[in-house]
């Protein structure tokens, strides 16, 4: 395995849907080659850099609402 | 746990609120819309760049919702079924609008030589990774960076990262099969990583 293919099957790899001998492949790769590591380490920080960022309790909210949608809203539910 | 999971059932304070909205309770009405309609804008925003559309989807949603109060079940937080309801109806104002032809993810993939090593050698981000989220300018970025995909591939990771429905939902949702939201979301990630890559290779804070 080179580092395309590895890059390729990351997310199977991570997710542990990889069959035996590719998951070996990439492990022996891995093994080899110190960059494929920082690059899988980097990989999984921005999947949860992107998930901790939105997550629906922690980004700040717009403040921006306009006062149109508002009263479009309500006025939807008097009709 | 899925944002959506009904293992978190509707609570006191929503049963009574609940009621009054069923009721047309003008005032509840009017306080839940307020109350609710800044979460929903952020979910609808980041799945739709047009601020129109986005705006579109949540008087939808609250049209719809409106429509379902009195078939709602209790089956989870009244807030977590609204939030379901403008994920699909930004959706729908995926697929109802006029079609733009979609850009490539391949500028933003990264890039081999011929023998299948990296052009650029990956170098660690260094810093305090706890630290990241905190920061202004680094959330900022990974917002920036969410946008700028194209929507096909923004869309299964804010769907499967971010509301955290799982492949089948999503594959369901997007009618497209269980795989290419795997192959979607994963080159989405990718290009996540290659767009935040310099903002923080060089952060040595």
């Amino acid at each position: 395995m080179n580092c395309r293919e590895m890059t390729d099957f990351l997310m199977a790899y991570l997710d542990d849907e990889l069959p035996q001998a590719q998951r070996e492949g990439f492990d022996a790769h891995l093994q080899e080659c110190p960059p494929c590591i920082v690059y899988l380490d980097t990989y999984k920080e921005a999947v949860r850099l992107g998930k901790q960022v939105c997550a629906r309790d922690d980004s700040p909210l717009p403040e921006d609402v306009p006062e149109v949608l508002i009263d479009a809203i309500l006025a939807a539910r008097e009709r | 746990m899925s944002t959506f999971s009904a293992v978190d059932p509707i609570e006191e304070d929503e049963v009574e609120l609940l009621a009054k909205l069923r009721a047309g309770d003008a005032k509840a009405t009017e306080r839940w819309v307020r109350e609710s309609t800044p979460r929903l804008l952020a979910v609808t925003r980041r799945m739709l760049r047009s601020e129109e559309d986005a705006r579109d989807a949540v008087q939808d949603a609250f049209i719809s919702a409106f429509r379902a109060l009195d078939g709602f079940e209790g089956g989870s937080r009244l807030s977590t079924w609204l939030h379901r309801i403008a994920v699909n109806a930004a959706l729908m104002k995926l697929r109802t609008r006029r079609r733009k032809p979609e850009e490539s993810i391949d500028d933003l993939l990264p890039n081999f030589l011929e023998d299948g090593h990296h052009v650029n050698s990956p170098t660690e981000w260094p810093g305090n990774a706890q630290d990241w989220v905190e920061r202004d300018e680094v959330r900022q970025s990974v917002r920036e960076a969410i946008t700028r995909l194209p929507e096909t591939h923004r869309n299964v990771l804010v769907l499967r990262d971010i509301e955290e429905l799982d492949t089948a939902e999503v594959a369901k949702m997007l009618e497209i099969t269980p795989g290419a939201v795997k192959t979607r979301l994963h080159r989405a990630r990718l290009a996540l990583r290659e767009l935040l890559d310099p903002v923080l290779r060089e952060d040595a804070s």
